[in-house]
């Protein structure tokens, strides 16, 4: 095994390699680091007043996604240009010389192709040149640092051939937002007893005589948690929204969902059989046209009244790093009556004072929101995901959401490392850890966040985001950016098309509570260094940043 | 020349081609006009009217999908707004829905053979869990699962995608491919969102997809979110497999036109709901001859079927490389976690871009991972072969005891198999005046809930999302059997639960 086997948050630091920098330039760099790290435990008591005075970045969705200069828009569109091009010429060859590797794109022997050559298009031209990048495969605990292993490829991406060698890197990458993916420590040590106590599942669905008194456990302590009356778990996150929508709209309600929802929330709304109408992202003004709209006009074709709507929100999108606009959506659910169905799977844990997600955050009362749905994968380091609602609605979801009646139940493993983070976050375990890993995580994303701004990159999101995604545009600087930080052991995440619009590939960072403001220092030397080799500083903003007092 | 309205335009005239003429390039552009439209009024006309509607076009408002929208005014739309009511997120649940809430059994404890009730207090013999094999008590997969704890943590916070891949997830998938002999495997990280997935990924709009009416749920939602064309034949019924294959080549010989599209067969190993297994060796001639593809669902029967728990190929010897797609979960027998398409590598590498609950999910737990693989290498040992063999003499001696009771019990399962549906026959409903679904169910429970106090055993009734289905079982109480159990203990459950049944109906008569 590598370096660093167990890599915990108190673990030691990483060897931080020394980047080629000139002494000039770090005293440059410090210079812009205006935010100075609190001194005392808990420092997050002063910290997070802070969030009243949330006016000063109250921003429009608009100023949140900066445009890049059109210099950068148009050779990103001639990339792609480009990139099509020569994507139709070696498929037009392809096809006619190179069958055996287009078989599946082909009919053939009376068969239809197995996929259809436009939906891999992307795929096949884009994405498999730049393969190495994506689907990294790792070992170990996905904590402050992460172990990549070390792949060549001699074919173009095609295929892989691991070296036994691994790569310890900076870890931005893992949704480890309160880094409770841990190899040791109570949540361990909690879960090693349940492998003895309870075993490995429960083998069976919630209601065929698969539920454990641990399931009941759990639930209430989410539903507190929450601050609702009933919650309920299910195995998988994907299927927390997409086996649950159906039990609470069907045909003749309406789900209106925002254009950038989860592809879970999809798949669940398109099963319910109900109307789906779009918005636009986190834009209330066209929210409530819409709802003007679908109200006034009813059921298309026979006008008839719907039976309810369903307004599905995300507390915090993962790809673009906004947070939903609550508070003025509560509002409108005032006046138009929607039931309102918040996804908090990437905001549970990760924002609020003291991490219960978006209604923390905003101060709202959770009863303001009919379902609270979250995942325990991202902040709580477990798999799965809970539905917190009133009781009558959970009582009703036992009966019909899918997985409860048909799925796997959440294994015992899970719902202990469930729990034992829970009771941490929550401060019943009598100790201040579960406090200092929000308040560190909250800082941490402030800290990176606004450097980065500072820094001339374009940064889309709010400002209290663990998500911190960095526009990249140009196709060639996807891999380009990905490798460069790699080389630099920083392992990070980059999307391009299809996932993002045309436009806007990007880099994302997740930030966690297990990084050390050292760790910080050195993600963002690395990438100004390679933001400066790529041409990445291209923001309009960056003085006004550099005035800017977080 | 002295009129002012000319002098007036002159100037004005000049003075914008002065100003375009300042345009850098204009020159090319004013060239490229006067060369082309000499002598030519027509297209100077055609053109200026073709530029005039481009504008036009640019500068129109979008239209609307549906014109059938009335016209109101906002004081109007404020008054719908203030007097529509909708319904309330959930109906109060209904006396039958209450019964079914109250009467889940929770087990206090560790799940096994013996499981503790929350209700009562009293440990019953199981016969509810699909834990076959009875790996849940396994000491040998708990060890590697707490080693594996200690070098990966719990969850793997991340989807596949990015950096969610871990090697023991890589090396699992090599397990699973080697142990069903397919080219390559991909895991997913639960067992009923895999097939939905799977067909989705594969089957789009305009395919058409031939089904097994008896086919469980997931396969069900996983025709309906693929949006494609579905055909449903009688269980089993291959004959009218065929009649469906047949008039849809019939169909197409008509419609010459069109596309050549894909096609699938859907159906189950062993199915959830009836206990009975797939003809694959007619199916799979059916497939070949009229040139489908076919996606089997081992969920059930992968790990239970077949002298090394291989299923449905290993029973009828049949090269898995026939069935295109083979669908299975490690949450029944291998009692870890989440499911698995094993097939041809380009079947199993689309879906890492296009198995929807795959690309969009968190990676299954390490540990859950290593528990399957490690459950995989006992099936293949000779202490799994034994289990496997302890399993088929334990539902034969169970099925044998029911079978023996014909008028108070109709049993649906294949011989051998772990799962068995229990039902009341037909004409003991009509003579019992048992004529709602709801009045059948109750009874079925009043038969769970003796067995329970009486003989000591855990069993349950099969539950459905039932407004959801589409083709709606009987109600039924589905049997899963252990191979851990003693004969003896199995034959006096069944001697309990053919009692049992046969005392609910009497009380009825």
């Amino acid at each position: 095994m590598g370096k660093g086997s167990r890599s915990a948050v108190a673990s030691s630091p990483v060897s931080l390699k020394a980047t080629p920098l000139s002494s000039q330039h770090h005293a440059k760099f410090q210079e812009g680091l205006s935010v100075k790290e609190p001194k005392e435990k808990l420092y997050w008591k002063g910290f997070f007043s802070s969030f009243k005075n949330r006016a000063l970045f109250k921003t429009s969705y608009d100023d949140i996604m900066e445009e890049p200069p059109y210099f950068y828009l148009i050779t990103t569109y001639l990339s792609y240009i480009i990139l099509s091009f020569f994507g139709h010429l070696r498929d037009f060859y392809g096809f006619r010389w190179n069958k055996k590797a287009y078989a599946h794109l082909m009919p053939s022997n009376g068969y239809a192709a197995l996929t259809s050559d436009w939906d891999s298009f992307w795929t096949r031209n884009l994405k498999m040149r730049i393969d190495d990048c994506f689907s990294v495969p790792t070992t170990l605990v996905p904590g402050r640092t992460i172990n990549m292993m070390e792949r060549i490829t001699n074919d173009y991406c095609r295929s892989f051939q691991f070296t036994g060698k691994l790569k310890e890197a900076v870890n931005l990458s893992s949704y480890n937002y309160l880094g409770f993916a841990q190899s040791t420590g109570p949540c361990a040590d909690a879960v090693e007893e349940v492998v003895h106590t309870y075993g490995m599942s429960s083998c069976g669905s919630r209601l065929e005589a698969g539920s454990l008194d641990l399931h009941t456990k759990v639930e209430e302590l989410v539903a507190e948690f929450m601050g609702k009356e009933s919650a309920l778990v299910v195995s998988m996150g994907y299927a927390t929204n997409s086996t649950t929508i159906a039990g609470l709209a069907s045909k003749g309600s309406l789900i209106i969902s925002d254009e950038l929802n989860h592809n879970s929330l999809v798949f669940g709304s398109r099963l319910s059989g109900a109307y789906i109408r779009v918005f636009k992202h986190n834009d209330v003004a066209d929210l409530e046209a819409v709802l003007r709209d679908a109200i006034s006009q009813g059921q298309p074709r026979t006008h008839r009244p719907w039976k309810k709507i369903l307004l599905i929100v995300e507390g915090l999108y993962s790809m673009e790093g906004s947070i939903v606009k609550l508070p003025e959506i509560i509002e409108l659910k005032k006046k138009y009556k929607f039931h309102l169905y918040v996804d908090e799977a990437h905001s549970v844990g990760a924002i609020g004072p003291r991490g219960r997600g978006v209604c923390d955050y905003y101060g709202v009362d959770p009863k303001d929101v009919d379902i609270l749905m979250g995942t325990f994968t991202k902040s709580f380091g477990a798999a799965g995901g809970y539905i917190c609602a009133s009781k009558e609605v959970i009582d009703h979801l036992r009966l019909v959401n899918h997985s409860s009646v048909y799925g796997e139940s959440m294994s015992p493993i899970v719902l202990q490392q469930v729990y034992t983070s829970m009771w941490s976050i929550m401060g019943r375990d009598g100790t201040t850890a579960g406090q200092e890993r929000l308040s560190r995580l909250a800082w941490n994303a402030r800290y990176l966040g606004s450097n980065l701004r500072k820094m001339g990159f374009i940064i889309y999101g709010d400002r209290d985001s663990p998500v911190i995604p960095l526009l990249l545009f140009n196709p060639a600087k996807i891999p380009a950016f990905s490798r460069e930080c790699r080389k630099r052991d920083l392992a990070v995440v980059v999307v391009g098309f299809p996932a993002t619009s045309i436009v806007a590939s990007r880099a994302r960072f997740c930030v966690s509570a297990s990084h050390t403001k050292e760790d910080l220092d050195f993600v963002l030397r690395v990438v100004s260094e390679v933001g400066d080799i790529l041409g990445l500083k291209m923001s309009s903003r960056k003085a006004l940043e550099m005035g800017m007092k977080v | 020349m002295d009129n002012p309205v000319l002098a007036a335009f002159n100037t004005t005239f000049t003075t914008v081609a002065r100003g375009i003429q300042a345009v850098p390039g204009s020159a090319i552009v004013l060239d490229y006009i006067k060369n082309s439209y000499q002598n030519d009024p027509f297209r100077v006309v055609l053109e200026l009217g073709l530029a005039i509607y481009a504008v036009k076009y640019m500068l129109s408002k979008k239209y609307r999908i549906d014109q059938s929208n009335v016209q109101l005014t906002e004081k109007e739309i404020d008054e719908l707004v203030a007097e529509w009511q909708p319904e309330p997120l959930v109906q109060p649940l209904s006396d039958i829905q209450r019964m079914e809430l109250e009467k889940t059994q929770v087990i206090v404890g560790a799940q096994g053979p013996k499981p503790k009730l929350l209700s009562t207090g009293k440990n019953l013999l199981n016969f509810a869990s699909a834990n076959y094999l009875g790996y849940i008590t396994n000491e040998d997969i708990k060890k590697t699962a707490i080693e594996t704890l200690h070098k990966y943590g719990v969850g793997s916070c991340g989807p596949p995608g990015f950096y969610g891949t871990l090697d023991v997830h890589i090396e699992l998938e090599k397990d699973i491919a080697r142990h069903l002999g397919t080219e390559s495997a991909i895991i997913y990280a639960q067992g009923f969102s895999t097939i939905s997935s799977v067909i989705s990924a594969f089957s789009k709009r305009g395919d058409i997809i031939v089904a097994d009416e008896g086919s469980n749920f997931a396969i069900l939602k996983g025709t309906q979110i693929s949006r494609s064309i579905v055909k449903w034949f009688k269980h089993n019924d291959m004959n009218d497999l065929e009649r469906v294959l047949e008039s849809i080549r019939v169909e197409s010989l008509a419609n010459k036109k069109r596309p050549l599209t894909r096609r699938f067969i859907v159906t189950e190993g062993l199915f959830q709901n009836y206990g009975d297994i797939a003809p694959l060796d007619k199916i799979v001639e059916l497939k070949n001859k009229y040139k489908y593809r076919l996606i089997l669902d081992e969920s059930n029967s992968f790990g239970v079927l077949g002298k090394n728990g291989r299923g449905l190929t290993e029973v009828f010897n049949i090269s898995p490389k026939d069935v295109d797609m083979i669908v299975g979960s490690m949450a029944n027998t291998l009692s870890a976690a989440g499911g698995f398409c094993a097939g041809p590598k380009e079947v199993v590498d689309h879906q890492r871009l296009s198995g929807q609950a795959f690309v969009f999910s968190a990676s299954i737990p390490a540990m859950l991972a290593v528990c399957a693989s490690e459950a995989i290498k006992i099936l293949t040992s000779p202490q799994g072969e034994k289990l496997l063999k302890d399993l088929h003499d334990n539902a034969t001696t169970f099925s044998n005891v029911i079978l023996s009771a014909p008028q108070s019990i109709e049993l649906s399962a294949a011989a051998g198999s772990p799962i068995l549906h229990l039902r009341i026959p037909q004409t003991a409903l009509a003579t019992a005046k048992i004529l709602t679904r709801d009045d059948e169910k109750l009874l079925l429970q009043e038969i769970v809930d003796e067995v329970a106090t009486k003989d000591g055993l855990l069993i349950t009734r099969a539950k459905y999302v039932e407004h959801q289905e589409l083709h709606l079982p009987r109600p039924s109480i589905r049997i899963s059997i252990c191979a851990t159990h003693t004969k003896k203990e199995v034959e006096k459950a069944a001697q309990g639960i053919k009692t049992a049944f046969g005392k609910a109906l009497s009380r009825r008569k």
